[in-house]
C-alpha cells in the first residue's frame, strides 16, 4: 500500500455519498404503505426519467460546430426506426453505435 | 439457471457499454499511477461511471474530500429519483433489497424499467441477477483497463453511444407501452428548456425536479384515460 490514505478516503467518501443518494427514497418511506401520489409517480416518472437520460447523454452535442450534431441525429434516428420496425434491441443498439462510430470518424 | 440466462440476455447491451467505459476508467487510473487494487475497489464500491471518471483528475490534483463529496452529490443526485418506482418492488426482495438499492445505476435502472419477465420466472431472483451482472461487468471492465490498459489502445471513440442507444430503445418501448404521452413530452420540454437556460453542466437536476412537480400537477389528465400501464 504505497498510495497512502488519501485515495482510500476519496473512494470511501464518494461511495458514501452515492449510496446515501440511492438509499434516500427507500429510507424516506421505510416500510410504511406508500401514499397514492408516490405510487402514481412510480409509474409516471420512469418514461420521463428515461427521456431526460437520452437528452443528458446527448448534452455534449455541438450544433454550432461541424459536424453540427449530424452523427448523433442520424444514429438516433436509425436506432428509433430499427426499434420500431424490427423490435430487436440488440440490433438497434449495435447498428446505432457502429453507425455513430463510423460517422464521427468520417465527418 | 433460467433466471441467470434471462438476466444475461437482458443485460447484454450493458455488457458492452460497461466493459468499454470501464476499460476507459481503468486506463485513466493506471495512467494516473493508481494500483489495480484501488481501481477495482473503487468500481466495486462506488459503481457510478461518470463520477468515477471525474474523480481521477480531482484525485491527482489532490482535491479536498469536501469538494469530492459535493461533486458526488451533484453528479449523482439523479439517483434519488430512480428509487421512487422501486420502493414496493424492492421491499418484496428480502435480503437482496440492500444490494438492489446500492447498485441502482442509470443502466440497471433502465433495464429494470424495461424488462418483461417471462412466465414462471422468479422475478426477485432475476432482478437481483440483473443488478449483479451489471455490477460484475463494470468491475471487470475497470479491472481489465487497469491491468492491460497499455495493450488495449484501440480507438474506441464513440462506443459510449451504446448507452445512449440503449436508453433510446427503452424510451421507444415505453412510448408504445404508455397510452399517455405526457410524461415524455413533459420531460423533453423541461430538459430542453433548462438546457437552453442553464447550459449542459447544470440542467439535469432542475429538469428532474421540475418533471416531478409537473407530473404531480398533471396527475388527473395522465391517469384519466387509463394512460399508465398496469404492472
Amino acid at each position: 500500500m504505497s498510495e497512502g490514505i488519501y485515495p482510500v478516503a476519496v473512494i470511501a467518501v464518494i461511495a458514501a455519498v452515492t449510496w446515501a443518494l440511492r438509499a434516500f427514497p427507500f429510507v424516506l418511506f421505510g416500510n410504511r404503505p406508500l401514499p397514492k401520489s408516490i405510487q402514481y409517480l412510480g409509474k409516471a416518472l420512469p418514461p420521463a426519467i428515461m427521456t431526460v437520460l437520452v437528452i443528458y447523454c446527448l448534452r455534449d452535442t455541438d450544433f454550432a460546430q461541424a459536424p453540427h450534431g449530424i452523427p448523433e441525429a442520424i444514429a438516433c434516428i436509425l436506432v428509433v426506426i430499427l426499434q420500431i420496425v424490427r423490435k430487436n434491441m440488440y440490433l438497434s443498439i449495435i447498428a446505432g453505435t457502429v453507425c455513430y462510430m463510423i460517422l464521427i470518424r468520417i465527418m | 439457471m433460467r433466471e441467470l440466462r434471462f438476466a444475461f440476455r437482458s443485460t447484454i447491451p450493458i455488457f458492452f457499454t460497461y466493459l468499454f467505459i470501464g476499460i476507459a476508467f481503468g486506463i485513466l487510473m493506471s495512467d494516473a499511477g493508481y494500483s489495480v487494487l484501488l481501481t477495482t475497489a473503487s468500481s466495486f464500491f462506488i459503481f457510478a461511471g461518470s463520477m468515477q471518471l471525474v474523480m481521477v483528475p480531482m484525485m491527482t490534483s489532490g482535491a479536498s474530500l469536501l469538494s469530492l463529496a459535493l461533486m458526488a452529490l451533484f453528479i449523482n443526485a439523479r439517483h434519488i429519483f430512480y428509487g421512487i418506482g422501486f420502493i414496493e418492488k424492492f421491499r418484496r426482495m428480502g435480503w437482496r433489497r440492500i444490494y438492489m438499492i446500492l447498485t441502482l445505476t442509470d443502466e440497471t435502472y433502465s433495464v429494470l424499467c424495461s424488462v418483461k419477465y417471462e412466465e414462471g420466472l422468479d422475478e426477485s431472483k432475476a432482478a437481483f441477477l440483473i443488478a449483479m451482472l451489471n455490477h460484475l461487468y463494470w468491475v471487470f471492465g475497470c479491472f481489465v483497463g487497469a491491468c492491460a490498459g497499455r495493450f488495449l489502445q484501440f480507438d474506441m471513440r464513440g462506443i459510449e453511444f451504446s448507452a445512449t442507444a440503449f436508453f433510446l430503445v427503452v424510451v421507444v418501448n415505453q412510448w408504445r407501452q404508455y397510452r399517455t404521452k405526457l410524461p415524455f413530452l413533459t420531460a423533453a420540454v423541461c430538459a430542453l428548456g433548462f438546457h437552453m437556460l442553464l447550459g449542459k453542466e447544470y440542467f439535469l437536476i432542475p429538469t428532474l425536479v421540475s418533471c416531478l412537480a409537473a407530473l404531480l400537477f398533471l396527475r388527473k389528465p395522465i391517469e384519466q384515460k387509463g394512460g399508465l400501464p398496469d404492472e
